[in-house]
């Protein structure tokens, strides 16, 4: 069983910053957990404290049901796959993936039989005898993922290993790299700040923020039912629209039944429909368009509420007819609507 | 309009660069054709007439086993304080690549013995070791050695070995420290998750990656310990005892100066400058085209 624990960890620097607080969480056997969050929430220090790379102040994170607390990374049988891909330079691509089995004292015949296997299944057969500074920003970076599948290790770790290439190949890797993990079944820790990317790979998403961790569970769970407003505004493209109400209410928005305490509203573009003016609904907004963004299949209109307020995206599916200045009233069902406590950020049970 | 500065007439350049070319003739071509034409000559013993004698200078000297005891010295010096020098700045260097506390001042007093100059490091060398009067000397003897750098010729290559060790650490260690921080450490993790324990990193990933400074370093050393070490000798030993620390260098200047010997001094410099023109060429050859990976 190779699943990862992890109790209570918490990560200060030298200097008094805190960078991790309290970070708890399960990753079943097999599981592709992706950490996601903005730069600077503390996920690649998370990742390289399961790696030993950095020491972990307290808590304890375990692999299988061994602690790895006072392990070296080499000890861990982990395998990692770096932003800059971190090959060797002087070492042919056959070396790079063969070093970590010659550490391991790995019998020659079985360390020819991995590599030509792996080399196969990333198709890289044709690059072994060459060195890194000879290939391509994509060939490098299937090396990497060579030299990490090679080992058979307990756990991949991966920090934002797509982030140096270019749009196109960065989704076609991204799918490689989904079905590979499927295939080999190894539990898997990704690094990402690219919310698409999180949401399209994980099976359990860990959302992460000021060394926090904000939400934990399935990609599709938290769009659905964002626990938090960082949560709410983080996780979908383009984003939820989270709008503020005090007591009084807000010009241009009408919601029945509304909580009488201040009260954040929170509705994805998606769910607003547009309808004539003056159509009951759970929530009515009227705006004024400032915006269109055609992307083919949808578009968005943003617009800003009763013609100065709050800016908010509605998304209406083909093209639209509209026109930049017109003023449109959209409505959306009441079990589309999330509600947060605006003191404390959390999700607010409002029936 | 053309944007790049030209001149206007030819005589510009030539007169900029004059100042550069003047010394460089002056200083460098002058004296190393006047050795050449020297070691072509011989003088008689009273200095009255001298005789063009082509290449005989050259066979008298490559026929006196001295010459050849000389040139084993000064291989066995050169080895002995590449090797030393090399490994102790490279051993300090990834200390100092570690994240220490005092880091800075810690580099700081590593360099400063390339500061002083090698006369005064001999002189300082000769004090601390002298038999009589030395601090070390004191030392070693109330261990039981008889330590005498100025009769026993083992004792006085030990201490010109350490003086022109202790000299060089410093220089290479600025550039092995350069070297290391150039190397990525995302390479030496991953080296560390591909299982090599601390050792085996170095020796499998950040080795063979320093080994384009290694090279440079040990031609420079190298030519280092050849000429610059003339004045360690010099003020230390004298080239001493019995000429147990007698360098090529070294003797080029003990038989044209003291010996009066011109033409087979001249034609010693002759053929150290072939060695020092064979080291340069092999080090353009190999540093500069970074052959190494």
């Amino acid at each position: 069983m190779n699943n990862v624990h992890l109790r209570k960890v918490g990560k200060i620097y030298a200097g008094g910053v805190e960078a991790l607080r309290d970070i708890a969480f399960d990753i079943p056997d097999g599981a592709f957990c992706v950490l996601v969050g903005p730069s600077g929430c503390g996920k690649s220090t998370l990742l390289r404290m399961v790696a030993g790379l950095e020491t972990i102040t307290s808590g304890e994170i375990s692999i299988g049901d061994r602690a790895v607390n006072d392990l070296d990374p080499s000890e861990r049988d982990i395998a990692m796959v770096f932003q800059n891909y971190a090959l060797y330079p002087h070492m042919s691509v056959y070396d790079n993936m063969a070093y970590g089995l010659r550490n391991r004292k790995t019998p020659k015949p079985e360390i020819e039989a991995r590599v030509q296997e792996a080399a196969r299944i990333l198709e890289i057969g044709h690059l072994l005898d060459r060195k890194p500074r000879q290939l391509s920003g994509g060939q490098r970076q299937r090396v990497a993922m060579g030299r990490a599948i090679v080992r058979k290790p307990r756990v991949f770790l991966f920090d934002e290993p797509l982030s140096n290439l270019d749009a196109k190949l960065r989704i076609q890797m991204r799918v490689e790299i989904k079905k590979l993990q499927r295939t080999l079944g190894i539990t898997s820790i990704y690094v990402t700040h690219d919310q698409l990317e999180a949401m399209t790979l994980a099976d359990m998403l860990v959302v992460m923020n000021k060394g926090n961790i904000e939400q934990v569970g399935p990609p599709l769970q938290l769009y659905e039912r964002p626990e938090t407003v960082f949560v709410a505004g983080f996780i979908g493209a383009p984003p939820m629209n989270l709008i503020e109400l005090p007591e009084g209410g807000v010009a241009g928005l009408a919601l029945e039944n509304r909580p009488v305490a201040p009260v954040i509203v929170g509705i994805r573009p998606e769910h607003f429909e547009l309808a004539p003016v003056g159509t009951p609904a759970p929530l009515g907004i009227s705006m004024q368009i400032t915006a269109i963004e055609m992307v083919g299949a949808e578009t968005y209109l943003y617009g800003a509420l009763d013609g100065r307020g709050r800016e908010v995206i509605v998304r209406v599916a083909g093209k639209a007819e509209q026109q930049i200045g017109e003023r449109v009233t959209a409505v959306a069902e009441r079990h589309n609507l999330h509600f947060f406590d605006p003191a404390t950020g959390r999700r607010l049970a409002v029936s | 309009m053309e944007k790049r500065v030209t001149f206007n007439g030819r005589l510009l350049p030539y007169m900029l660069l004059a100042p550069q070319l003047l010394i460089t003739l002056v200083f460098f071509y002058w004296p190393a054709g006047q050795a050449v034409w020297q070691s072509f000559l011989i003088e008689d013993a009273f200095g009255l007439s001298t005789q063009f004698v082509w290449f005989e200078n050259y066979q008298i000297l490559l026929s006196k086993p001295d010459y050849y005891r000389t040139l084993a010295i000064t291989l066995t010096f050169s080895a002995l304080v590449a090797f030393l020098s090399l490994s102790l700045a490279l051993l300090l260097a990834v200390q100092a690549d570690k994240h220490i506390k005092f880091a800075s001042g810690y580099k700081t007093m590593l360099i400063w013995p390339y500061a002083v100059a090698p006369a005064i490091a001999g002189v300082l060398w000769l004090f601390m070791f002298q038999p009589s009067l030395g601090l070390v000397s004191h030392a070693i003897r109330a261990l039981g050695v008889d330590w005498n750098p100025v009769l026993n010729p083992d004792h006085a290559f030990t201490l010109v070995v350490m003086a022109a060790t202790w000299k060089k650490i410093a220089y290479n260690f600025l550039f092995f420290l350069a070297g290391l921080q150039a190397i990525p450490k995302s390479v030496i993790e991953a080296s560390a998750i591909d299982g090599a324990s601390p050792m085996r990193r170095f020796w499998t990933i950040t080795f063979p990656l320093l080994s384009p400074t290694t090279f440079f370093l040990l031609v420079v050393n190298v030519v280092y310990v050849f000429f610059e070490t003339f004045g360690i000798i010099d003020a230390t030993t004298g080239g001493g005892p019995a000429k147990a620390t007698q360098t090529l260098v070294y003797k080029v200047y003990h038989d044209g100066k003291l010996g009066a010997d011109l033409g087979g001094s001249a034609a010693q410099s002759v053929i150290l400058m072939l060695i020092v023109i064979g080291l340069t060429a092999i080090q353009f050859r190999y540093v500069e085209k970074k052959v190494q990976y």
